[in-house]
């Protein structure tokens, strides 16, 4: 960038990205064949088809494990926003200490293997005599998603500027009043972000769900890994598929280039 | 002043609830578990039985992939995010976007679809064999569970490293250069010790899944191959022995605080450098 580089050296960084993308590419593009291969033999092509699409709609249970997996997500995604935007309120007032010592075992589920938060949780719920489902999944993805809602909203927080809340008071603003219209702006975006997170790591989870989910109900992910002994329907690839379209259109949208970014206030 | 302090304070509350219910008395149970019997008296015996040659082995070779994958990824990601800050072009977006629509598609999914281009029959050895090339066999080995490994922590790897490297000012490289340091000597003195915390998250966020992971050794290994995961996913899934499983599991927290002090220590090391 400061350098003019010589055209070899960067032939070889273009290649190297190339090669990375493929890598990381490779088998979605896979998966997406799958999708329109008529053979059901995952190695071999046997034509275009679109059955599998149209198959996708009558199977009621993958569509019966994509809405668990979806209204879990957004509830999980809507509780823990709220309990981490309440917890970074209190939080932002403590003492240092006390902050320090809440923030560390905030973490815990982030920085914990999954696998341990999970069986824990399992026990948990074992022990207490609560009968695990689709309760148990929500109540365990609330938990791991608190702490990547904190993460996002937290230095928002810390770069609000107190006297605006202040100032918002002395002109006879309420507390309350004051905090919905001066405060609670200044941490949207941090909010939005800590709601996508939460959102994505819900859909995304398959280990924790599956030692929390007893017996009887499936998301997408624990419902995938039942199918893998007897072979993945073809329905899930086409299923796949359209998720994958339907996200990378919403983020084509959101980076669309020639957008301007808005400035932060700060 | 004092009321606002007390409101606050009820703030708290209902998180602290939360943490307490669903993070440390799970752990505590972990822990109860694990360091007692089927009559409930206190016993070593579920925290020993890692010794034992089966568990021994399981625990040896998850860590060695793990960290074997560790480095890999650590390799792959840093000329590549050198490469991505030097093309900045304040289309930032655009670069998260690559590493995490992947992460989009489900990554059991993604992980089989490795199983279908490396089986024996698969997409790499039909396209290896018409170019004249002897076969590969990896599937259901080691390397196909390494591969895996990489392939689905690479991503972990890449954004904080990422990040990292975008921060350093360009300012500064240009100073060291004007200074009279050649590339390699601006490469290792600035932008290697500046880049030290994104190295150190990356490093964590990668090893801790690997050592773990289940999931991975299930699919590429064939379920022939054990890693410790399994082990402890198994006693509680098939065997029902949750004494053993919370014991073994245990063990797997001890290298994950051992993990997580380490990456403490060079952060805090690495920013004192940094000043």
């Amino acid at each position: 960038m400061t350098q003019r580089q010589h055209p070899a050296v960067r032939g070889v960084k273009k290649l190297y990205l190339a090669l990375i993308i493929v890598f990381l590419y490779a088998p979605i593009a896979v998966m997406i064949v799958q999708s329109f291969n008529q053979s059901r033999s995952r190695a071999r092509w046997g034509g275009f088809t679109l059955e599998w699409y149209q198959s996708l709609l009558e199977n009621e249970e993958i569509l019966r494990a994509l809405g668990n997996t979806l209204s879990i997500a957004a509830l999980s995604a809507l509780f823990s926003t709220l309990i981490g935007l309440i917890a970074c309120l209190a939080i932002v007032h403590m003492t240092k200490r006390a902050r320090t010592v809440l923030l560390g075992i905030a973490n815990i589920p982030m920085l914990n293997a999954e696998i341990v938060t999970g069986i824990s949780l399992m026990l948990l719920f074992l022990t207490l005599g609560i009968r695990m489902g689709y309760g148990t999944i929500l109540l365990s993805h609330i938990t791991f998603c608190i702490p990547y809602v904190i993460l996002s909203i937290m230095p928002r927080f810390q770069q609000l500027n107190a006297s605006n809340y202040e100032a918002a008071l002395d002109l006879g603003a309420s507390p309350p009043y004051a905090f919905f219209k001066v405060v609670l702006p200044d941490l949207m975006p941090g909010i939005v972000s800590g709601l996508l997170m939460a959102f994505t790591m819900s859909i995304d989870d398959f280990i924790i769900t599956h030692f929390t989910k007893g017996a009887g109900i499936d998301t997408l992910s624990t419902k995938i890994y039942t199918e893998v002994k007897k072979g993945i329907k073809p329905e899930m690839y086409a299923l796949s598929t359209l998720i994958f379209g339907a996200v990378l259109l919403l983020l084509m949208l959101v980076n669309r280039p020639g957008k301007k970014e808005k400035a932060p206030s700060r | 002043m004092i009321k606002t302090h007390r409101v606050r304070n009820l703030f708290a509350a209902p998180y602290l609830a939360w943490i307490a219910v669903f993070i440390l008395v799970p752990l505590a149970m972990i822990f109860w578990y694990g360091f007692t019997n089927e009559s409930g008296a206190f016993t070593v015996e579920n925290i020993a039985a890692m010794a034992r040659p089966e568990h021994a082995k399981a625990l040896w070779r998850a860590l060695y992939l793990s960290v074997i994958s560790t480095l890999i990824c650590l390799l792959l990601a840093y000329p590549l995010c050198l490469i991505l800050t030097e093309r900045r072009t304040g289309r930032q977006g655009m670069i998260v976007l690559l590493f995490v629509l992947p992460m989009w598609m489900n990554f059991l999914l993604r992980t089989l679809a490795w199983q279908t281009i490396l089986e024996k029959t698969g997409i790499l050895n039909t396209v290896l064999s018409a170019l004249g090339l002897p076969a590969l066999n990896i599937i259901n080995t080691q390397y196909a569970i390494l591969f895996g490994m990489v392939y689905n922590f690479l991503p972990f790897m890449v954004l904080p490293l990422y990040n990292a490297l975008a921060k350093i000012d360009p300012s500064v490289l240009n100073a060291a250069r004007d200074l009279g340091a050649n590339e390699w000597q601006t490469f290792l003195r600035v932008t290697l010790p500046l880049s030290l915390p994104g190295i150190v998250s990356g490093v964590t966020m990668v090893f801790i899944p690997a050592l773990t992971t289940f999931v991975i050794s299930t699919l590429l290994g064939g379920s022939k191959i054990l890693l410790i995961g399994n082990i402890v996913e198994q006693e509680f899934t098939l065997a029902y022995d949750w004494h053993l499983g919370s014991g073994l599991s245990i063990i797997l927290m001890l290298f994950i605080i051992v993990n997580m002090v380490l990456s403490a220590l060079a952060d805090q090391n690495g920013e004192a450098s940094a000043l």
